[in-house]
């Protein structure tokens, strides 16, 4: 044992405290340090892995848990037994990650995601992440052959693309969608709407046989946003998507986006929904769905699971596609909004880049992402991980609505690139559907948000 | 030997004073230079950018209306949790049972009120509805907190009721100290208990009822947590329920602007001090001492 006198502690506790003042500040740089350098590559080593370098992986252990990020560190210790993993399950990963971030010594592998994570938008513009185009470009694991970018979902990779950069490789496929009981609609002999006008008259039919035809999410408003801009992509095709997310003059005011407002203001209009929604959380409004009180919610392929512990024996929920528009939509029926989340990086000054690299192409492989699908109750963005699986009655359906898509899935990318003008929807769209505002205001104070984001120079600007 | 005693209380002070110094001061005053950069939280140089930060501020839609807000807070739930308090300290003096009771909101933290009451508010299978349609006041039956109109005095409401308990005591606790003798010698002057009240008790105890105005007004100009956590958006319906320290939230948080929040937060600090120094100022009466 140390011979610690109080005074020599008290001198060490101000020696301390004094260098912490003087680093702690909160943008103190850091230096490059001692970064792993690539090794030879090989067909067995496309990414150059140094054998004994060690690994540091932080993942969200959050509803997916973090299960599927632990196998595939083993996978990879399979590979590489001499590489040390540590594997961090964490949830506030902001927090957390924030500090080292500023100081330029981050984790080599980061699942950015949860609540508190760090606002990606904000991470790419302060160049603070690795680009893996040789990663999408190496070999998968499960067939040397293909490519790791074509094992994916189409739009993954698009998803993670920042000016023409992939930077993140999202994990979980989430797709967007409005839902309904498959049992109680065969007890009332409904069949879900292909079209728009389809939708509004079977909910006349729902109201006449006692049933709130639609209710959502209104304390978080964006929810019902996400049928609003599918409708609105369905009709306008991908080329309204892209003017809506590079901030097109005009665009909010497009006819196709004016339509789908009107679409979701005739929900309104016409009492098709339930009274009381636009002040229920999220929780209040899906249980109010699974007691079987109304017909459809609009909301993404995680709401099985959330509701797993309230949704009664033999409700069968199914997403069904948001149905058509108009009857010219430039995409066809089933055409989905998906988009994939679990954010995965490798951060620019991380100490391991080609060991990140690597982590990712064993976690993108089929064992990994299968295990994934099966405990997380999550769609993995791994194609065919999920064949032969037996799936729930809502993970089915969403997988259905995959493949019926094809290559027709669309996703927007302003949610990610431009917080305010997300903000400023939310806003718009909770007055339009409590018929304060009419679809015309609604896409005058949308578009005034978007031209105001146009405008200021402070936020950094993506293209598509 | 006395000097010895000052060693020791240097040496027991050392402690807390560096950690109230790395974990108080310091933050506070990298605020105040992060205030004048466009810091987005990751960066490690972020720019100089003068007082640009300042000037938006003036122009920023989502600040002015938490500007608004609390502004409108800072007039109702003072004045209202004052009067509330005096009236019921003055009420149940001598009843202790009352004052427990009225104290229990004081034991729950924000986060449980604020989930308690969104309970209440919600519009289906809430409390609040559904004693209106006990009482037959269907019509009566509203969204409480999705009605732009009535969103924030909901909030307020929820402010009032679980700020008055803690007021009801220390101004108990104030009154009991009013000799009895002047209270009766007021009677037998033929003073009413309403003239007494105003003349005599209120005067007794009015540092209590300032350092009350202080408090209140400083609570008045948060209310983040309750916002944040009952109302929809959070800040919503529309912005109608917005303060000013869910704005500096989202504009770090949200919107990676932490600069700019910094700059924010520097603006809430100088306007609490004002007002906390305002009330201090209009409050002031003459010292009564007690002989």
């Amino acid at each position: 044992m140390m011979n610690l006198t109080r005074r020599s502690a008290l001198a060490g506790v101000a020696a301390v405290a004094a260098s912490t003042g003087l680093a702690a500040c909160a943008t103190a740089g850091g230096d490059d340090g001692d970064k792993v350098k690539q090794g030879d590559t090989s067909a067995e080593n496309p990414l150059g892995v140094s054998a004994d370098a060690a690994l540091e992986v932080v993942i969200f252990k959050g509803g997916y848990g973090d299960q599927y990020a632990i196998d595939a560190g083993s996978s990879l210790k399979q590979k590489f037994p001499k590489v040390a993993v540590d594997h961090k399950g964490i949830q506030g990963v902001g927090e957390v990650l924030q500090p080292r971030f500023v100081a330029d010594s981050p984790p080599d592998v980061v699942d950015n995601s949860g609540a508190g994570r760090l606002d990606l938008a904000t991470l790419v513009s302060a160049g603070k992440l690795t680009d893996l185009t040789s990663l999408l470009d190496a070999p998968s694991l499960d067939d040397p052959s293909k490519k790791v970018r074509d094992t994916l979902m189409p739009g993954v990779i698009e998803d993670g693309t920042f000016d023409g950069k992939p930077l993140v490789l999202n994990y979980s496929s989430v797709l967007w969608g409005v839902w309904y009981s498959k049992s109680l609609f065969a007890k009332h002999g409904w069949t879900f709407p292909k079209t728009w006008d389809e939708m509004l008259t079977l909910n006349d039919e729902i109201k006449k046989a006692g049933l709130h035809p639609w209710t959502w999410q209104g304390k978080y408003p964006e929810y019902l946003n996400d049928p609003l801009v599918s409708l609105a992509a369905k009709a306008g095709g991908f080329d309204l998507v892209k003017s809506i997310d590079n901030l097109a003059p005009g665009a909010w005011q497009s006819p196709a986006m004016l339509a789908a407002a009107e679409a979701i203001h005739q929900l309104a209009v016409r009492g098709h929904i339930m009274p009381g929604s636009e002040g229920l959380s999220h929780t209040e409004a899906q249980n109010a769905w699974c007691k079987g009180q109304v017909a459809f919610i609009p909301c993404g392929s995680w709401l099985e699971g959330e509701q797993q512990a309230v949704t009664p024996a033999g409700f069968d929920m199914v997403m069904g596609t948001v149905p058509a528009l108009t009857g010219s939509d430039k995409l066809p029926n089933g055409a989905v909004m998906a988009a994939s989340s679990e954010s995965f990086i490798v951060p620019a000054k991380a100490k391991n880049v080609p060991g990140g690299l690597e982590f990712l192409r064993h976690l993108f492989s089929q064992k990994v992402a299968r295990g994934f699908a099966e405990n997380a109750k999550a769609l993995p963005v791994v194609t065919g991980a999920t064949d032969g699986l037996s799936l729930t009655s809502g993970l089915g359906s969403v997988a259905e609505a995959v493949k019926a898509a094809g290559p027709n899935v669309f996703s927007y990318k302003f949610r990610t690139w431009y917080a305010p003008l997300s903000k400023a929807l939310d806003d718009a769209t909770g007055e339009l559907a409590t018929k304060r505002i009419n679809p015309q205001q609604w896409a005058e104070r949308v578009q005034k948000a978007a031209d105001a984001v146009a405008k200021d120079s402070s936020i950094v600007k993506h293209q598509r | 030997m006395r000097h010895g005693k000052y060693r020791f209380l240097a040496g027991a002070l050392i402690v807390p004073l560096t950690l109230y110094g790395v974990f108080v001061l310091s933050p506070y005053l990298q605020a105040f230079q992060l205030a004048f950069t466009n810091w987005n939280g990751v960066d490690s140089a972020p720019e100089f950018t003068g007082f640009d930060n300042f000037s938006k501020l003036w122009d920023d839609p989502l600040f002015l209306a938490g500007l608004r807000n609390n502004g409108l807070m800072l007039l109702v739930v003072p004045l209202a949790v004052i009067v509330l308090a005096l009236a019921l300290a003055a009420g149940t003096r001598g009843t202790r049972v009352y004052r427990v009771v009225y104290f229990f909101p004081q034991l729950l933290s924000v986060a449980i009120i604020a989930v308690l009451w969104q309970f209440v508010y919600t519009p289906n299978s809430g409390l609040l509805n559904g004693a209106l349609a006990a009482l037959g006041l269907d019509s009566w039956r509203q969204s409480w907190l999705a009605e732009p109109n009535l969103a924030l005095w909901c909030v307020m409401a929820v402010m009032i009721w679980s700020s008055v308990g803690f007021y009801v005591v220390l101004f108990s606790a104030a009154m009991e100290s009013v000799p009895d003798d002047i209270m009766e010698a007021a009677a037998i002057d033929g003073a009413g208990p309403m003239t007494v009240f105003r003349r005599i008790t209120i005067p007794l105890i009015w540092e209590s009822v300032q350092v009350g105005w202080i408090y209140l007004g400083i609570a008045a100009l948060d209310g983040f947590a309750l916002v944040q956590i009952m109302t929809v958006g959070p800040g919503g319906p529309d912005n109608s329920t917005e303060v000013m320290g869910l704005g500096l939230y989202r504009t770090a948080f949200t919107f990676g602007k932490f600069g700019y929040a910094s700059a924010m937060g520097v603006a809430i600090f100088f306007l609490t001090l004002s007002i906390a120094v305002l009330l201090l100022r209009v409050t002031k009466r003459e010292r009564v001492e007690l002989a």
